[in-house]
């Protein structure tokens, strides 16, 4: 494979496309599917063999607005319609060529013009099962050039250029990750994809690699190049099945592409990658736990360091980054470091994808450049909250992050900014809270999240939260005191600071963002036995007796 | 606390919640040492002398047991409303101890157990009298606030008399240095 | 130089050591008389740094590091009680008492158990947490051995004792978070009669608590001897 072939394969996909008057994308990621868009793209495919008109019905990945799904994306004109149903798919075929049906019509178009699509760009345009759309896109024309036009150290100078950072939470800078797996001394390497995002209201990860998944493929074969590995692993969620079936396909196309295997691109480099399922424990998003798992161990993390670039999965050097961390690398490579450098803050390049769920009018998948003030994000693109309500808090991080009150709608989203406020960028769930949500038992809900999600291992993490989870239940309903709010408090540093691993260091994190900015809201539990929300049940009656 | 002048003497209670009064047992256990500490406190309320009625001002309380019935928790409320220095004494009172041990299995199982599975006659868990048992036998820090542990299985008479005296002089006796947990 | 001779000097609670590079912060801590407390280390088995109450702190460093999987450094300067260490250390045990049913008073292990000690050591004279009280279960079915889950603080020195040095790996892990248990093969009773124990009781003699022990034995009786361990790694590499 060289760049003329890859121009081929692309031309071909162009000439059969011409071949039709109309694109019609029919969005088949796990949240269309779930209103059953696999029946609306076969009401369409009948209803278009019976009108004789020339369109291409496509199966696509996830459009990002997935509050008006189902979505159907008609080009050349871009017409966006929303909530298809069966019923509408003669009206659609119908409206080719002729007046566009004027119910279904998403107009939403600052949702869509504030955005800025790098790991998104193919989402909800290719048939992610088709490596050939992948290629007609530019796709792995960064991994020939690597291979072909490029030293390893050239590669990772342009990703240690790009500034790009980890994106599934850490922010750990991706060239100095590479750099150091490329240095490590040994005969095997590997490179591991963590995709077991786990993070309650966060599907960035799921969605990337159900929409686009040769995008990752080719960051991981890009990253094997530049460190020296031959193996690699995708870790992902067992309750992703959608995303393994088409990852399953993907690794399939590719090697029949020879764009995985032996000597890729004629040259000495073999790369493959094999799925690993993960069992559903969170803390297996946890890079050390993660390789444990993968090993066929319990998934438990071990104390840092040595850390998994100097002794990682089965103790050799491994690299290990987030699913869009590999994701921005093809179009890092593609456009140049000095590209993706451009956008964003001093500090924190590029873009970022965030799941914008909770008391939001438009969930979805969102990407927009990093610096973009919060508020834009949730009152621009998300539409802000329903009707009637007022907005409270922006949670972000997921169990590890903070809630972000009204007040701070203005900071920019950065790594540093959102850590600076209390929370962190985490992997990018953002849950919108409205003032139908009770603060304290928001953290309840984290905290519990968080003592089910413990491995036990360490005791502050395994023991600590457990105790964290009785005070906030304590306090929410109604038989707090302020001692516990004290002793929740003392318990919180000793959690922070004396875990073992990210998920209990970061555990107390939604008490603490929360009691710095809604520390009314847990007086008002204590002291006035009330709760302003309305959703904690305050009970008054006393110990309950034999 | 401090008490230079000797001539007022400090009021100690002693209370009993649900403990086996080991703990009364070891504080006699200081023997003649008693009259040491009697010049300095007048014992106004305890299981060993004729008060039925906690004082309204008492100036240190040692208690026993784990607050495990309805009465308990009255009892402690009201000791630690009249009480300017509160001890808990022994590890039931500071950790629940044998009491909690009930805890697992809930005070339904204990009942059945000791009223009609062990009585031989007259079946029945008594419903007057005998006070309403708490689902959760708790130390008694849980229902008010305590001013020094004195953990023990029970507290060695030294203990007692090391501590008292540090009371007595206002200083802060080192009680990692003389009990434990179990001690 | 050659490896064997290099040397590294640190500081360690004001005082110069010096140390060998493979070593440990608590190694030469201990080996300088200075004690660190701990519960998961044991000497002869292999660290998981998992009970967090050997934690230090380094100049320099705002995180704290766990002594016993913590290597040394030249220059290092090392702090190993602070207001801020002991304060988390209690909470630990703290956490560890309401955790399970840890009663002192009835336990085989009193005047023996290294949980016990340690609060005394530490200086905790109650528990600020509510106790947990969860109905554990006692699991008498081998001849000689009981394992009470009530006292277990989930060391895993049992599991590393037996897989590590007797070569048995009969002990285990269960479930996550407060749900997990150690377990006998794949948590069938230890007594089984197809059990892999080889009844050698070194799990037993390793317990820091009364959570294993010897049946027939309480109290004052049942000191563990955890110290043949560094001996018979000893006797393993001389031969």
């Amino acid at each position: 494979m060289n760049l003329e072939e890859l121009q081929q394969i692309a031309s071909g996909v162009h000439n059969e496309n011409l071949l039709f008057d109309f694109e019609v994308n029919v969005c088949q990621g796990t949240g269309c599917l779930s209103q059953h868009s696999d029946d609306i793209k076969a009401a369409l495919e009948a209803a278009l063999a019976a009108s004789g008109k020339k369109a291409l019905i496509r199966r696509t990945g996830c459009m990002g607005l997935c509050a008006a799904g189902p979505l159907v994306l008609i080009e050349p004109d871009a017409q966006l319609l929303q909530h298809v149903t069966v019923k509408h798919a003669d009206a659609v075929i119908n409206s080719l060529g002729a007046t566009p049906v004027a119910e279904l019509q998403c107009d939403l178009r600052q949702h869509f013009d504030d955005q800025d699509h790098v790991v998104l760009e193919n989402s909800g345009r290719i048939d992610p099962e088709k490596i050939d759309e992948y290629i007609a896109r530019d796709g792995y024309q960064g991994l020939v050039m690597a291979l072909t036009d490029m030293r390893p150290a050239d590669v990772i100078k342009q990703i240690t250029e790009s500034g790009l950072r980890g994106r599934g939470g850490g922010g750990y800078p991706t060239g100095l990750k590479w750099g150091m797996v490329a240095k490590a001394q040994s005969e095997t390497k590997y490179v591991i994809c963590n995709g077991d995002e786990g993070d309650p209201g966060a599907f960035m990860d799921r969605s990337g690699l159900e929409s686009d998944p040769q995008r990752v493929i080719e960051g991981m074969a890009i990253a094997a190049y530049a460190v020296g590995a031959s193996k690699g692993y995708i870790y992902v969620r067992a309750e992703y099945p959608l995303a393994v079936s088409r990852l399953t396909v993907s690794l399939r196309e590719a090697r029949r592409r020879g764009l995985l295997g032996n000597n890729i691109c004629g040259t000495p480099f073999n790369f493959d990658i094999e799925i690993r399922l993960g069992a559903g424990a969170f803390v297996c998003g946890e890079e050390t736990a993660l390789i444990a798992s993968i090993e066929g161990l319990r998934g438990t993390p071990r104390v840092r360091p040595p850390y998994p670039a100097a002794s990682g999965l089965w103790g050799k050097p491994t690299l290990i980054n987030n699913v869009e961390t590999f994701a921005n690398v093809p179009t890092i490579l593609r456009k140049g470091g000095a590209w993706f450098a451009a956008i964003g803050t001093a500090k924190s390049k590029g873009t970022k994808v965030f799941a914008l769920t909770g008391k939001i009018r438009n969930t979805g998948l969102v990407e927009v450049p990093m610096g973009m003030p919060l508020r834009q994000i949730v009152e621009g693109i998300g539409g802000g909250v329903p009707e009637g309500r007022t907005f409270k808090a922006v949670q972000t991080g997921g169990p590890s992050g903070g809630c972000i009150p009204a007040e701070l709608l203005d900071i920019e989203v950065s790594y540093e900014s959102l850590i600076q406020a209390g929370s962190m960028m985490g992997s990018g769930g953002m849950i919108v809270m409205d003032d139908t949500s009770c603060m304290v038992n928001v953290a309840k809900f984290f905290m519990e999240f968080c003592m089910t999600e413990s491995c036990g291992k360490c005791i502050p993490c395994r023991a600590g939260t457990v105790q964290m989870h009785t005070l906030l239940t304590r306090i929410c309903d109604g038989s707090g005191t302020m001692d516990d709010l004290d002793l929740l408090v003392d318990l919180c540093s000793t959690v922070k600071e004396a875990s073992l691993c990210g998920l209990g260091q970061t555990a107390p994190n939604p008490v603490l963002s929360t009691l710095r900015y809604f520390k009314q809201e847990y007086m008002d539990h204590i002291v006035n036995k009330r709760c302003t929300a309305g959703v904690c049940n305050i009970n008054h009656a006393a110990e309950v007796i034999a | 606390m401090s008490n230079s002048d000797l001539k007022t003497k400090l009021k100690l209670a002693t209370v009993w919640l649900d403990g086996c009064s080991g703990c009364h047992m070891s504080f006699l256990d200081l023997d003649e040492r008693i009259l040491e500490i009697a010049e300095y406190v007048d014992l106004v309320y305890s299981p060993i002398v004729d008060a039925k009625i906690y004082p309204g001002e008492v100036d240190l309380a040692l208690v026993e047991g784990a607050v495990a019935s309805v009465d308990d928790e009255l009892k402690i409320k009201k000791v630690r409303a009249h009480t300017k220095f509160l001890i808990a004494m022994g590890d039931c009172a500071v950790t629940a101890n044998v009491p909690s041990m009930r805890n697992p299995i809930g005070p339904q199982a204990i009942l059945k157990r000791a009223y009609l599975e062990n009585a031989s006659l007259q079946q029945q868990i008594p419903t007057i009298v005998v006070p309403k048992l708490l689902k959760v036998v708790r130390p008694i820090h849980e229902f008010v606030k305590v001013d020094l542990y004195l953990p023990g299985c029970p507290p060695s008479a030294d203990t007692f008399y090391k501590t008292l005296k540090a009371l007595i002089a206002g200083e802060t006796p080192d009680i990692s240095a003389m009990t434990r947990f179990g001690a | 130089m050659s490896a064997a001779t290099e040397i590294k000097t640190l500081i360690i609670d004001g005082k110069d050591v010096s140390a060998r590079p493979d070593q440990t912060i608590l190694d030469v801590a201990r080996e300088n008389g200075i004690n660190i407390p701990t519960l998961c280390h044991l000497d002869g088995l292999s660290d998981v740094g998992a009970c967090r109450l050997c934690l230090i702190e380094i100049k320099g460093q705002n995180r704290l590091l766990p002594a016993c999987v913590a290597r040394v450094e030249e220059g290092m300067e090392v702090t190993t009680t602070s207001e801020r260490i002991a304060r988390h250390r209690r909470t630990i045990l703290e956490l560890l008492f309401a955790e399970r049913n840890h009663i002192c008073a009835v336990c085989v292990a009193n005047g023996n158990c290294e949980l016990q000690a340690l609060a005394q050591q530490l200086g905790l004279t109650h528990v600020r947490f509510p106790y947990r009280n969860p109905a554990l279960a006692v699991d008498a079915s081998h001849e000689r051995f009981t394992c009470d889950h009530n006292r277990c603080i989930l060391c895993t020195r049992c599991v590393r004792v037996c897989a590590e040095i007797e070569g048995a790996h009969v002990w285990d892990v269960e479930g996550r978070g407060a749900d997990c248990k150690v377990i006998t093969d794949l948590a069938q009773p230890w007594g089984d009669k197809n059990s892999s124990c080889t009844k050698c009781g070194k799990c037993v003699q390793v317990c820091p608590t009364g959570a294993l022990y010897e049946k027939g034995k309480v109290g004052v009786e049942h000191p563990k001897r955890p110290d043949f361990l560094p001996y018979l790694n000893l006797m393993r590499e001389a031969q």
